[in-house]
Order: structure tokens, then sequence, then C-alpha cells
């Protein structure tokens, strides 16, 4: 066997190895009652934003601090973000939150809002990659 | 009669253009069809005159496309800079307001106007070797004609089958669609009925250019990226020119200075978009590992693989086959990375939203993949076999051996980015509903610092090793002293530099400043090589320079992202201290006139200014050094609710030093609907040294002072002024002096109340009573309130990482001026 025939073994045992560990890591996406069954362990979860339910968030006092409750077809759960409240949050329609859920709530680390005409609104805002905007209708 | 509505006329349309543009779309597609068949039949004709005008026909029809192409510009450009809103392409991407700046950018906004900007550099590219291919020209510009017909067939429009090829960037506004359920545009407001002739009276206005697009960066970094993109299409010709004419060793040297031309145009394209994303877009940084980033790094780290074993394969023989691999496959990921950013497939995953152009698109993106690089993939394997090779093994003390380890590491490194990037691929194809992981960031990061670390070291090193080997006393004579000095120097930058990164475990720290260490060593032992081993020619010294500037890029990446820090923490909030354990948070609240302490700084939300020339608010926020009291004034802007849109749209600011950057952002600020003032007036009797009390302290009236002697004009005859200086204790612990007036100007009261900002506080005068008491108005509201939320970030040393890019650049720029050299 030659030595770069061993390099190359190495090195791609050490890809595999980065890539198993990546599937090892990854999460998933989850419904409210799939979240709260398994606390403690991240997950993206897709749910709408509670719009009756109180929206609790000032920025003066604390502008690292927002909680609201999100709901799907499988129930509600109240979610607290340390952050600021995203820009469109209140009109979203659709929420992608990243986090665990705890003691109750769920912990969010990452929130991605979707709004209702959800791709001219997310374009309009300026999130659309240059040379990837969509032409027709 | 149907026909007679089929052809109703619309006043104030200008159909010639588009009617010029169609006709160049359609020619640009026949003409780089006929291109790629006539330059075929040149490759393949033994026959020299035959051969001749087959190449003298090919030449014609591919002048005809790039008369095409470049017309179809200027028309789309015309259509737009003369605000033709007839046309979807101007209504959609530009409108009235946009600076003349913009309007190129209105340009490549779109898709159909970024596949043309590639086709553009085709053009020129494929100019450039119908001059100076000699033989190469036919087979190679073959292959490239071939790449323009499909990129040509992105931009058709026609149907085909019942199936659109492409979107046209010539289609009418009122064929797009979006006016179909416009009743107002409509005869009778019916939306069944055709449109009214002059409907395009009503059309006054378009929807202008995407507001974080308003920016230079986006005037300049699409038409390099785009360079760097079509650039790779040369590299792969060649390669499948030798392939397909079985010059199976020929090809290397002519395309090693593409390679090094694309490899230069890519990685300043990517750079210029991280420049952007820190400079302007509120990412917070200038690399996310976002797969539209991912996606354009993975061709270039493949390109640089490529390069380096094209040089192997020119001084040793070696590593042919592997530089066959690289060239075909830096263009095979810059399609497929146009596949994944532009299909929509990524969906949740990217910052960026991505538009799903539906199937049609998706399989359109998928033949042009496949059709451009399957083809070569097959002749590489059939041809495989007769690659020339050399079985002996290399030496471990000989340059090549660990070139091609570096070159192979990049190489994984890429193809471990594509991986993990495509998991929404791997989701579609499987089925699956696999989300990323928690911390993707730290994944890619904790990966490459080994990669920065590996890299580093070889690119160090090999310089002073020799092609084919090396005695072993001069090697260590060579490098002995620059790896001492090396040495010392990271022992000093990481002693005093206090690189703690302390956001992940205490093994990532460490291999950071092992990675520091290495970039260093790469820098000074590259730098040295220049003097000991090239005698101080530059001429000669492209590689070395290049490596100093990767080696500065690596240094600047690891200092200014492991050092970065977020310096708004929130550790009080303003008024109510957080519950326990409750993490601060990045954001900081800054209420308009209040200082508030920020780390080594007071900062002040002074005020906003409405921009005179456009949508956007810029935020007065001055910094003042508390050790110094230096101060300067940064004005981070935002769009608020543009375009009838709501929500906020930040652009930061940054200041910058020759250490560090002080950046920052708005993240959100106060609802202008909640400044309506809702409060009412509460009304409390008073004497002279009573106190009361509100949410937030007390306050205690001082004296009761009546003016005589007014200004008759003003006050006119018996006019009174009654004044109720109070003096205001906050919980805060600051004090504040008020004092309401009452005036009574001929014979009408007036009320001038005193506000203090920072309490949130008014107070009126209401009524002097004649025992010495008064009325007081004070008035709790959040109305008077007007605050910003920012984020600041210190980033330091990063005009290591932006010095490092432009030295790179100009490394592999004498590279390639020096391989053009030695071809004559």
């Amino acid at each position: 066997m030659k030595k770069i025939h061993i390099v190359l073994l190495v090195i791609i045992a050490a890809a595999i190895a980065v890539l198993i560990t990546f599937m090892k890591t990854t999460s998933t996406y989850d419904s409210i009652d799939m979240a709260v069954a398994k606390p403690g362990k991240f997950v993206h979860l897709m749910a709408k934003l509670d719009k009756a339910a109180p929206i609790e968030y000032d920025a003066v006092k604390n502008p690292n601090y927002l909680v609201f409750t999100a709901k799907d077809s499988t129930g509600s759960v109240k979610v607290v973000y340390h952050n600021v409240m995203p820009p469109n949050f209140e009109m979203s329609d659709k929420l992608v939150l990243k986090g665990k859920y705890e003691n109750g709530l769920f912990e969010c680390k990452d929130i991605q809002t979707k709004c209702p005409s959800k791709y001219k609104d997310a374009e309009e805002k300026g999130l659309t990659h240059p040379g990837t905007a969509k032409t027709n209708k | 009669m149907g026909f007679q509505l089929l052809k109703l006329q619309y006043t104030g349309e200008h159909l010639l253009p588009g009617q010029l543009g169609h006709f160049f779309i359609v020619l640009s597609l026949v003409a780089s069809l006929a291109a790629s068949f006539a330059y075929f039949k040149a490759a393949n004709e033994s026959d020299d005159i035959q051969q001749h005008l087959w190449k003298k026909l090919a030449r014609l029809f591919f002048i005809a496309e790039t008369v095409s192409i470049i017309s179809i510009f200027a028309i789309l450009f015309y259509i737009i800079h003369n605000h033709l809103f007839e046309y979807h392409y101007a209504w959609k991407h530009s409108n009235r307001a946009l600076e003349f700046k913009y309007l190129l950018a209105c340009f490549w906004e779109g898709q159909e106007g970024s596949f043309l900007l590639w086709s553009f550099w085709h053009c020129i590219l494929g100019l450039i070797i119908i001059r100076w291919g000699k033989v190469w020209e036919a087979p190679v510009m073959s292959v490239i004609s071939f790449a323009q017909f499909c990129l040509a067939t992105m931009v058709t429009g026609i149907y085909f089958l019942g199936w659109r090829m492409g979107t046209n960037p010539f289609i009418l506004l009122r064929e797009s669609g979006v006016l179909d359920n416009a009743p107002a545009l409509h005869i009778d407001f019916d939306i069944n009925q055709p449109l009214k002739a002059d409907y395009l009276s009503s059309v006054k206005d378009g929807n202008g250019l995407n507001k974080l697009l308003q920016n230079y960066w986006m005037v300049i970094h699409p038409p390099v990226l785009f360079l760097g993109f079509a650039s790779t299409v040369v590299p792969f010709a060649f390669a499948v020119a030798g392939l397909w004419k079985n010059k199976l060793a020929e090809w290397a040297k002519p395309a090693l200075p593409w390679t090094l031309f694309s490899a230069a145009a890519l990685g300043i394209g990517i750079m210029m978009g991280a420049a952007w994303a820190y400079e302007s877009l509120s990412f917070g940084g200038y690399w996310a590992w976002d797969p539209v980033e991912n996606a354009s790094l993975v061709p270039w780290l493949i390109l640089v693989s490529g390069i380096h074993t094209l040089l192997i394969y020119k001084s040793t023989g070696r590593s042919l086959r592997a530089s066959f691999l690289f060239s075909l496959l830096s263009f095979f990921f810059i399609l497929y990375s146009t596949f994944l950013t532009r299909t929509g497939i990524l969906g949740d995953t990217s910052v960026h939203a991505f538009t799903g152009e539906g199937d049609s698109f998706y399989i359109h993106i998928l033949l042009f993949l496949a059709i451009l690089t399957l083809p070569a993939f097959v002749l590489f394997v059939i041809r495989y076999r007769s690659i020339p090779s050399i079985k002996k093994e290399e030496e471990l003390s000989s340059r090549e051996f660990w070139m091609f380890i570096g070159s192979l590491v990049f190489f994984l490194s890429g193809l471990v980015i594509i991986g993990i990037t495509s998991l929404p691929v791997f989701n579609k194809v499987f089925g699956t509903k696999i989300a990323p992981p928690e911390k993707i960031e730290f994944l890619y990061n904790s990966i490459h610092v080994y990669v920065a670390i590996i890299v580093a070291v070889l690119s160090g090193f090999s310089q002073y090793l020799k092609y084919k080997g090396t005695a072993t006393s001069f090697f260590w004579k060579k490098i002995g002293l620059p790896t001492l000095i090396a040495a010392i120097a990271a022992a000093l930058i990481l002693y005093f530099g206090k690189i703690n990164y302390t956001k992940e475990t205490a093994g990532f720290m460490a291999s950071i400043w092992i990675a520091v260490a290495c970039s260093i060593y790469a820098i000074i032992t590259n730098a040295s090589y220049i003097f000991s081993g090239l005698k101080g020619k530059l001429k000669f010294a492209g590689g070395s320079v290049a490596h100093v500037g990767f080696g500065l890029v690596l240094l600047g990446i690891l200092i200014s992202s492991g050092k970065k820090e977020v310096i708004s923490t929130n550790t009080s909030g303003i008024f109510v201290p957080l519950g326990e354990g409750e993490n601060p948070g990045e954001n900081l609240t800054l209420v308009q006139g209040m200082k508030m302490d920020m780390g080594k700084y007071h900062i002040t939300y002074e005020k906003d200014s409405l921009h005179t020339q456009s949508e956007r608010t810029f935020f007065n926020i001055r910094f003042q050094e508390k050790e110094t009291g230096k101060q300067f004034l940064l004005q981070p802007n935002s769009f608020i609710n543009a375009n009838g849109q709501e929500g906020l749209m930040s652009n930061p600011d940054a200041r910058h030093y020759l250490q560090h950057d002080v950046f920052v952002y708005i993240t959100s600020i106060s609802d202008p609907d909640k400044l309506k003032d809702t409060a009412q007036f509460k009304t409390t009797h008073l004497k002279i040294g009573d106190t009361l009390f509100y949410s937030a302290g007390f306050m205690v009236l001082q004296a009761i002072n009546k003016k005589d002697s007014l200004p008759e004009d003003l006050f006119g005859t018996n006019g009174t002024l009654h004044e109720a200086p109070l003096k205001i204790f906050a919980k805060t612990g600051s004090t504040y002096s008020v004092t309401p007036r009452l005036a009574v100007a001929k014979g009408e009261a007036v009320t001038v109340a005193d506000t203090i900002r920072a309490e949130n506080l008014i107070v009126q005068l209401q009524k002097v009573n004649t025992d010495q008491s008064i009325n007081l108005g004070v008035k709790e509201s959040n109305a008077i309130m007007k605050y910003v939320t920012i984020k600041a970030y210190k980033f330091p040393f990063i005009l290591l990482l932006w010095g490092g890019v432009l030295i790179t650049a100009i490394g592999i720029s004498i590279s390639m001026v020096q391989r053009i050299r030695q071809k004559g």
C-alpha cells in the first residue's frame, strides 16, 4: 500500500466520521405534541402564532424577552424567546421555532417567520438573494 | 369577433424594444446551438480545409450569439432606464425613484438578468479563446457554446410540448398575469373582460428594487461573482477537450492559467458578497455558512485543488487524473449550486428566501446539469485507464506529495460542506424530514478549524521542498529560521492576544489557538520563501504571495470570529432587573435622549432623521468612550414599513479602527402607532412642600411663583403667569427639575407642560388656587418614549481578512501572468 493510499484512507475516514456526526446531531421537524413528548431535545417546531393569546413583549423593560403562545392542530405551547421580537412577528402566518421543550415551556433559540403571502413578503424584506428573485406571478 | 379582441390596441405601450428583444433571444438560442454544432464539426474534422471552414462558420455564429446577448442586455437596460412599465421585468424590479447607479442592480436582481450576465461573461471568455485558443479553439468552444445554448434556454419563455422553457425577460406586464385580478384595469371592472385600452395610464410606477439591494455592493458583486461562475466553464471545457480529442496530457498547460483566473475571480466574487453581508446586511457578520455561501465556496475549494494538481502534473507528471476530476467537478458544482439556490429546494434552511419556480424550472435546471456534465464524466471513466500516470511512489520529502495532500483536504472539505448543505435535497429524494442540527455553524467551524490547521502547515513548509525529493539538511537549513520566528510570533500573539473563545468547548478553543499559530507559520514561512527561495523575484513568487494572503485570511477569520464580541449585552434591562437564571440578552434598548451604559462606552440614541432622498431612516447613536471621553457617531439605518410592507429592514453602521470595528444595527424600534398618546392626566391637589408619588419615583412641589410685568403685546392687559417648580426623585437615583407653567393671556388660560423623557412623565400646571395650592396634572405615558433596540458587535482585526483576500488575489494573478508567459 502506498503512502498516499494511507493518507487517502485517513482523510476519507475523517470525512465519513464528520458526516456521521452530522447525521447524529441533526434534529427533526415536529408538531407541538411531538415536541412536548420529547422534552430537552432540540427540534424545529412548525406552528402558528396564537393571535388570541397575549404576546408579552416590552422592549423598554427588556428587549430580550418575548413570550407568546404557539399552536397547531395538536395543541398549544407557551414559548419563551430571549431575543428581540422579529420585525413581522405579529402578522406572521407560520412560524418555525428552533429550540427545545422543557418544564412546560418551549425555550426557543431562533424564530423564522413566514408571512401570509409567503414569498412576496420575504422578497420585499430583502431576504431574497439577488439573482433568485422570481419573475412571473 | 374574437379576432378584433386579440388585435385590441393598448395606448402608451412601446412594443418595439420587446419585439427586438424576443428576436435576439431566439437568435441567441439558435446561434449558440449552431456555433456548438459547427465547432463540434470543426473539432472532429481531420481535413484542414473543411476544418477551417467549419471553424469560420462557428466563429460567425458565436459572434452572432455575442451580439445577441449584448443587444438583449442593451434593450433590457433601455426598458428599465426609460421606466417602460408595460414590461414585467421593469415593473417588477425597478421604479421611477431609483437612482441611476441602481438601474444595473435591478437588471440582475431577477433570475433572467443574472442568467444573462452569466451568458455575457461566457461570450467575453469565448472571444478570448477564439483569439488565442489556437488548436484548442474548436473543441473548447464547442463545449462553451453548448453551455451558452443551455443558458439561453433559461430565458426563452417558449412553450415546448406544453412545458414553458425558461422565463422571458421581455414578457409584457399584461401577459404576465399580475393584472388578471385587478378589476380597475379591466373593461367594466370585470376581470373576465379584456384590459382597458388605456390600462397603462394606471400603472404609474414599478415595484422598485428590493430595499436591501440598494447598495453599491449590489452593483459590483454580482458581475464579479458571475465572472467567477462563468469562468469555471473554461477549465471544464479544456478537460473535456482533452478527453474528447485524446490529448490527455496536453490540455493541462493551457488550462492552468484559466483555472488560476477562475479561482481569483470566484474568490473575489465570494468575498465581495462577504464584505457586503458584513457591511450592509444585518446577519451580524461576513460569513454564516449559509447554503448560498457554501454553494459558491465549494467550487472555489475544488478549483484551488485543481490548481495544485495541475502544478504537480506540470513539474512531475503526476496527479493528472485528479486534475481532470477537479476541473470537471468545479464546473459541476457551479451548476449544482445554481440548482440548490434557484429551485427553492433549500426552503427553510437559508436566511435567504428562495423562489419556487415550479417543477418545470426544477427539471430544466437538472437537465441542464445532466446534459452538460454527464457526457464529460462518462468520457472521464472511459479514458481513465489511458490517462498518463506514474506508478512509482512519491518521496515523502517531495513537494508534490504534500501538495497533493493539501489538495485532497480542500477537496474533501468541499465535499463535506456540500454534503451538509444538501440535506434538503436528501429529504426531497428520500422523503425524510431531517432538520439541520442545533449548532450548524459550530459544526462547520469545528471541522474547518482542522482544515485550516492542515492547510496552513502544508502551505507553510511545502514550498521549501523541491519537486521529486529534497535533501533533508537543505530543507532544515532553509526553514529553520522562519519556523523559529513564526513560533515566537505565534507565542506572543496568543499570549497577548487573549483569544478566549469560551462559547464552545475548551478543546475547540485549543484548536483555534493551534490554527492561529499555524496560520502565522504559513504567513511567515511563505513570506520568507520569497526572499530565501526565490531571491526576491516577485515574478515567480505568485504562489508564495497567494499563500501569505491565504494565511492572513485564515488568521483574520480565526481572530475576528474567535474574538468577536457582542457588546450590546443587556445585563439589566432598563428598569426591571432580569429574573434569576436569565441570560443577558444580546439586544439593548436605547430610549431617545437617555445615556446608556454599554461596556466601555456610554451610548445615546440622539435622534433619527428621515432621509430626504430615500425611504430609509437614519438613527444617530452617539458612542462615548468612558475612559477617554472620545466620542463618535454611528448612523445605522432602517427601512420602516417601506413600500407598504410592515416591518423593519436594517443596515448596520460601523466605526473602523486599525485593530477592530465597532458595528451596530437596529433590531427593533418603537411602534409608531403606539406613539399616539392615549394616557390621561391625573389631577392632584398640591401645596408647597407636598410630595406626590408616581410609578417610578416621587416629586416635591418647591414653590408657586407668580410673574407680573409681562409684555403686553403677548399677554394683553391683566395677563398672569404662574410657575410651579418641581423636583423629581426617580427610583433610578436621578433627580430632575421641571417647571410647568400656566399663563392667562388675553383672557385665555394657556398651560405649558413640562416633560421628562427618561421618566415618561409629563406634568401640567392646571390651576393655581387662592390658598397657595395648585392642581397638578401628571401623565405617565409610553407614548413620549421613543426608543430603538440595537445589537452591537466588536470585530477585531477584520482588516487582516480583507487584506488577506486582496493579497491572495494578487498572488494568484502573478501566477496567472507567469503561466501565460511560459506558454510562448
